[in-house]
């Protein structure tokens, strides 16, 4: 403040120079219409596309929570294991090969990894592991069926995996109130809810697939 | 039996990858001159640039040794190729090979594979040749040169000087991990590219 007084010593000269700032942010400019290219829609929409879907978030977020609730090495090694058997689903829905029932394994993953996280269930690492790399195919199947028209495919990919691991990152970060008595509470009732959300989701699933 | 079915699925595999497909050239006119529209072309190009992070990411891993080596053996594979790629009489693009090494490079990276030196010196010689040869037949049609050849060779040497210097020097576990996660990320991204590959779009 006492520097912004240096340059305007002169109350009126402050206005002025307010008025100014104003009267510039106020100009209006003709618009450069750019419409998104391939390039920027596919980044974004790979982007978007994790985050989009609420059964994908919570899933995801919940494999964070439970490598948090497992520790070192599975904190970082579901993670890893998680994107590339996604990565795998994804060039399956690539290659146009058809998997049954991925909307309702989707729901049943959130599910069980809500069901993980709420008992802080402690099975062997390969075991959470070939659970979470099973899941992963379905989320990653989903994923790579549906790149919108148009779409730059590469960036597309980027741009979902990057998402991803934001999301599990996000899980991991929460999973670190885990060392606190009641932050282990508070990851059991977060386990509970994805479990609870996975039930709606598999209902919304089921329910769809007879309409 | 099993090594039959292995030999079977390893030939369908390197059949997959030698596969080559229309290159759809990307010209990238910088306005700087043919060196910098070398530089320019791989660091704009996603496919060739993924395995390129993934390999100075697992020198880095490995130490200053395996980085040194990476760090000539690439440029100058890279360079050779694409002044040859410069001179080919057609376009073509090798888009399963690219997805290939970026897979193969990324999962080394995610498991903190200790690949010998010599396998380093080697992965980082056949990269150069690929990126070296797909990114020379791109810039043929352009006003190329052999300045372009070195703007192209450039642009990996910064790279990995950058990259492998960086990782060697990273002593925290938790940074090594991050540095795996993120081969984790590229292999994933080089699986995608295959399905992409094959779907033939």
């Amino acid at each position: 403040m006492k520097a912004v007084r240096n340059v305007f010593p002169c109350e009126r000269a402050r206005h002025l120079g307010t008025f100014v700032l104003l009267l510039f942010l106020a100009c209006p400019a003709a618009l450069f219409g750019h419409p998104r290219g391939g390039e920027a829609l596919g980044f974004a929409s790979g982007f978007q596309h994790p985050m989009s879907g609420l059964d994908h978030v919570l899933a995801m977020i919940a494999v964070g929570l439970w490598g948090a609730q497992l520790g070192s090495p599975a904190i970082w090694m579901l993670p890893v294991t998680f994107p590339m058997v996604m990565a795998l689903g994804g060039m399956l829905g690539l290659m146009g090969l058809r998997l049954p029932g991925v909307e309702i394994c989707i729901a049943v993953s959130a599910i069980v990894l809500g069901f993980a996280v709420l008992r802080e269930a402690r099975p062997k690492l390969w075991i959470a592991a070939i659970i979470v790399g099973f899941f992963a195919i379905f989320h990653g199947h989903a994923h790579g069926s549906e790149l919108p028209p148009g779409a730059d495919g590469l960036l597309y990919s980027v741009g979902f995996v990057i998402a991803t691991g934001c999301l599990h990152a996000t899980g991991i970060g929460i999973g670190v109130v885990h060392r606190w008595p009641i932050g282990r509470t508070s990851l059991r009732v977060a386990g509970a809810i994805v479990c609870l959300a996975g039930v709606a989701f598999l209902w919304r699933a089921i329910a769809s697939g007879i309409a | 039996m099993m090594r039959t079915i292995f030999r079977l699925v390893s030939a369908v595999v390197v059949l997959l990858i030698a596969i080559p497909s229309p290159a759809h050239a990307h010209l990238t006119n910088t306005g700087l001159g043919p060196f910098y529209d070398g530089v320019a072309h791989l660091l704009l190009t996603l496919s060739d640039l993924l395995p390129i992070i993934a390999l100075s990411l697992l020198a880095g891993l490995r130490g200053p040794r395996f980085g040194r080596v990476a760090l000539f053996a690439l440029p100058i594979s890279c360079f050779g190729a694409s002044l040859a790629g410069l001179f080919a009489a057609s376009q073509w693009a090798l888009p399963a090979a690219s997805a290939a090494a970026t897979i193969v490079l990324g999962a080394l990276v995610a498991a903190n594979t200790r690949v010998p030196l010599r396998v380093v010196a080697v992965l980082a010689i056949l990269l150069g040749l690929l990126a070296g040869a797909l990114n020379g037949i791109e810039l043929v049609t352009a006003p190329a040169s052999a300045l372009a050849a070195i703007g192209v060779a450039a642009a990996p040497f910064v790279m990995v000087a950058i990259l492998a210097g960086h990782v060697s020097s990273l002593r925290a576990s938790w940074a090594r991990i991050a540095v795996r996660v993120a081969g984790s990320w590229i292999a994933a991204v080089g699986l995608l590219m295959l399905g992409w590959a094959i779907r033939g779009t």
